[in-house]
């Protein structure tokens, strides 16, 4: 009995130290949103920022409004999100040193095959969604302040639909990621409003496909900020810097650029962009 | 060292009932016993069913508070000295651990320092006849056994007084005569034993005195052979005969 | 049903192959459960058989918090843990958001309140058998509450198998405290959570089957355990 006792005790010591966490001296944490890391963008261009630099970067994914909430209690070194109206907010509040662009995809409208809104194959999200609205067909919203929600409320306000007004049913606000609105509208047989990336990786799409595409309006540029040291100490400044300074480098942008589902390229690198 | 500043601890008894009332809610089970016990007789308490004789011994004991009245001990018992009477339930309640673990836990309640726990544990157990099942797990052995087993634990803290309540009233014969006769070897070691019991053939067996309580109250007390040749209150000879409730 | 025999397929290849990542995901979640069910138990088991035994004021409100505590929602835990240790928070400067540590935290204290509920009922029940006897040989309050919690330890077996049962199957607490960062925090309930929203649904599903799989073979193993200590200390 008393055997078992004192390796008991050693066993639990060992416990707990093995629930630190692993030992990695030199890291950083980047708040980003569901839309990147679902599509498994993190997933292919860390490992090689990682190689290159032995900096370990430590994603968390939530909604952009929620990614930039984090940077601002100081618990992020970096945020790397897209919605740029937030972003420059962010940092005129200097809450973010700079905003640097570093890449772009496209929304797309996904929609249900059978389309009862009769929008499929058009180049016009404003006529779109005008459809959509009249016909009071099944419509998911992100909901939760993210860049996709904030960019579907840009859409909505600008095809003069005011969505309180509006709002019935039809318009379901889940409050949830992109892959979670995807599994719900793919569930519902909805129309929403994704971003490439995500519906390329995305496996569970049920009857959807995408519908409308290729309108200027659609496009969804993002941006990268490193969290100001000034306001908050901790943050690690160098190595923030560093992935920033990647990213938005030759090397990175090709990285970006790598990055491939099916053959098919899900974000375009546009740091040297003029006004991204 | 002088002599004077030694004290020998004072003994526990004589031991005075003082008036002793207890109610539980609205129903008074002992309406003022008095009565005092002195060391030496073996004493024998009987009585028809719902006499109130357990709750007064575990009034004695200090299980349960007297509603009224007073129980006092010749010396009284400071927290910290080692308990110096003991009790056996009808149903001795053992851990679940070794018979002799058991035997020390009590000896560790009693505040016996650690390194002699187990050499008295293993004594006791011997005197019972338990010696063979000291890594026996308790609960494992039959009732007899770990009926003896709680004398054991009671004689290993070498009482001065013995409360038992009805000690073999779930045991078959063979059992009870065992547990008689361990009983009568504490008496014989020193310990004063007061027992609560139906079994009128044990109260002849091994009653010095009897105490007989009859719906609360202290009926008759009389030396063992007279009271059961010829009981002096009319109550006792209805008992006798049987003709009272069991 | 496609779904589930895809499933199936997918777990037995995840397992058959020794998939690293996902043998790093297994490890992480029973490290952090098992850690917070030790830290619960050392604190919850104890306090449960000390209510049990002891008689203060409000004792019986105490035990009304206790029942209701088990309900926490984990969500909720997370969110308040989260504000604790957030850089922005009062014990920010400790600087363990987004690690494995906080998880375990705030699992600690989600079933800490289950432990001392449920202790606290087996202990009382218990408590009625041994009174009597124990008060006679003079032990303590303390004492008896701990000798209680020896003797009765099969039964409190359960308890701290409901314990990691519920540390191992939430989601909410650690997805928020742990930030389910890949290779870090991500354990497999948030995995599970992750692979459902890229749509992985067989995946997420052979994942989930994994993670039954473990916690049957726990309790499987606890089972064994307690049945040759019965047989041997009765």
């Amino acid at each position: 009995m008393v055997m078992t006792r004192r390796s008991f005790c050693v066993a639990l010591v060992l416990l707990c130290c093995a629930s630190a966490a692993p030992a990695q001296d030199r890291f950083i944490v980047v708040a980003s949103t569901t839309s990147t890391e679902q599509s498994g963008l993190f997933g292919y261009l860390l490992p090689i920022f990682e190689k290159k630099t032995g900096i370990h970067v430590r994603v968390v994914a939530l909604g952009t409004g929620q990614a930039l909430d984090l940077a601002r209690r100081g618990d992020a070194d970096v945020a790397f999100v897209h919605a740029r109206a937030a972003e420059n907010k962010f940092v005129a509040e200097c809450e973010g040193v700079k905003r640097f662009p570093v890449m772009y995809n496209d929304f797309v409208l996904i929609g249900p095959k059978s389309d009862p809104a009769k929008v499929a194959g058009g180049k016009d999200i404003v006529a779109a969604l005008q459809k959509i609205e009249a016909a009071q067909a099944p419509f998911v919203s992100r909901g939760d302040r993210s860049g996709t929600h904030m960019a579907e409320l840009d859409l909505w306000r600008a095809s003069g639909i005011d969505l309180e007004k509006a709002k019935g049913p039809w318009y379901r606000d889940t409050g949830q990621g992109m892959g979670q609105a995807l599994n719900t509208a793919a569930s519902m047989n909805a129309y929403l409003l994704a971003d490439r990336g995500t519906w390329l990786a995305f496996k569970n799409r049920g009857d959807l496909a995408i519908l409308v595409e290729g309108d200027t309006r659609l496009f969804n540029q993002y941006g990268v900020m490193l969290v100001n040291p000034d306001k908050h100490p901790n943050v690690k400044k160098d190595l923030g810097d560093a992935f920033i300074d990647w990213l938005i480098s030759p090397e990175g942008q090709t990285a970006i650029a790598g990055y491939k589902i099916g053959g098919e390229q899900l974000f375009f690198p546009n740091a040297t962009q003029p006004g991204a | 060292m002088n002599a004077m500043n030694m004290r020998e601890p004072l003994s526990l008894l004589p031991l005075r009932v003082d008036n002793v009332v207890f109610d539980a809610g609205a129903r008074r089970i002992l309406h003022g016993v008095s009565f005092d016990l002195d060391a030496g007789p073996r004493t024998i308490i009987v009585g028809p069913n719902g006499a109130g004789k357990s709750v007064l011994l575990r009034i004695c004991h200090g299980l349960l508070a007297p509603t009224s009245g007073r129980v006092v001990w010749n010396s009284p018992d400071p927290p910290h000295a080692p308990r110096r009477q003991g009790m056996v339930f009808q149903r001795p309640v053992m851990l679940r651990r070794s018979a002799l673990a058991n035997v020390v836990y009590a000896l560790k309640c009693s505040g016996v320092p650690a390194d002699v726990r187990p050499y008295r544990g293993l004594a006791a157990l011997a005197r019972v006849g338990l010696g063979a099942y000291a890594d026996h797990p308790a609960r494992v052995l039959s009732g007899g056994e770990q009926q003896r087993l709680a004398l054991a634990r009671a004689w290993a803290l070498d009482p001065e007084v013995l409360f038992l309540d009805e000690p073999t009233a779930s045991l078959d014969p063979g059992a009870t005569h065992e547990i008689e006769r361990i009983v009568v070897a504490m008496h014989t070691a020193g310990t004063k034993i007061v027992m609560v019991t139906h079994n009128m053939g044990q109260a002849r067996r091994l009653g010095d005195e009897v105490l007989f309580l009859h719906q609360g109250r202290l009926v008759e007390r009389a030396r063992a052979d007279v009271f059961f040749k010829s009981p002096r209150s009319a109550e006792a000879a209805r008992f006798l005969e049987g003709e009272l409730p069991w | 049903m496609n779904d589930f025999g895809a499933a199936v397929t997918q777990a037995a290849g995840l397992i058959a192959s020794g998939d690293a990542q996902l043998v790093d995901i297994v490890l992480l979640s029973l490290r952090v459960s098992l850690a917070s069910v030790v830290f619960a138990s050392l604190i919850g088991l104890p306090a449960g058989a000390l209510v049990a035994v002891a008689r203060f004021g409000g004792r019986r409100p105490l035990i009304v918090v206790l029942n209701a505590l088990m309900g926490l929602p984990s969500v909720v835990v997370g969110l308040v843990v989260y504000l604790l240790l957030s850089r922005a928070g009062p014990l920010g400067r400790w600087g363990i958001l987004f690690t494995p540590t906080a998880m375990v935290i705030a699992q600690t204290i989600l079933i800490t309140p289950t432990m001392a509920a449920l202790s606290r009922q087996i202990v009382e029940d218990g408590w009625d058998e041994y009174r009597e006897q124990l008060r006679s040989l003079g032990a303590r309050r303390f004492g008896v509450a701990l000798t209680l919690l020896w003797d009765l330890r099969y039964s409190l077996l359960t308890i701290v198998l409901a314990g990691y049962g519920r540390a191992a199957s939430e989601v909410g607490a650690v997805m928020i405290v742990g930030g389910n960062i890949d290779g870090v925090t991500r354990v497999m309930t948030t995995a599970i959570a992750l692979e459902t929203s890229k749509g992985d649904l067989p995946l997420a599903l052979g994942l989930g089957i994994i993670l039954l799989a473990i916690v049957l073979a726990l309790n499987a193993a606890a089972s064994v355990v307690r049945d040759a200590a019965r047989r041997r200390y009765g």
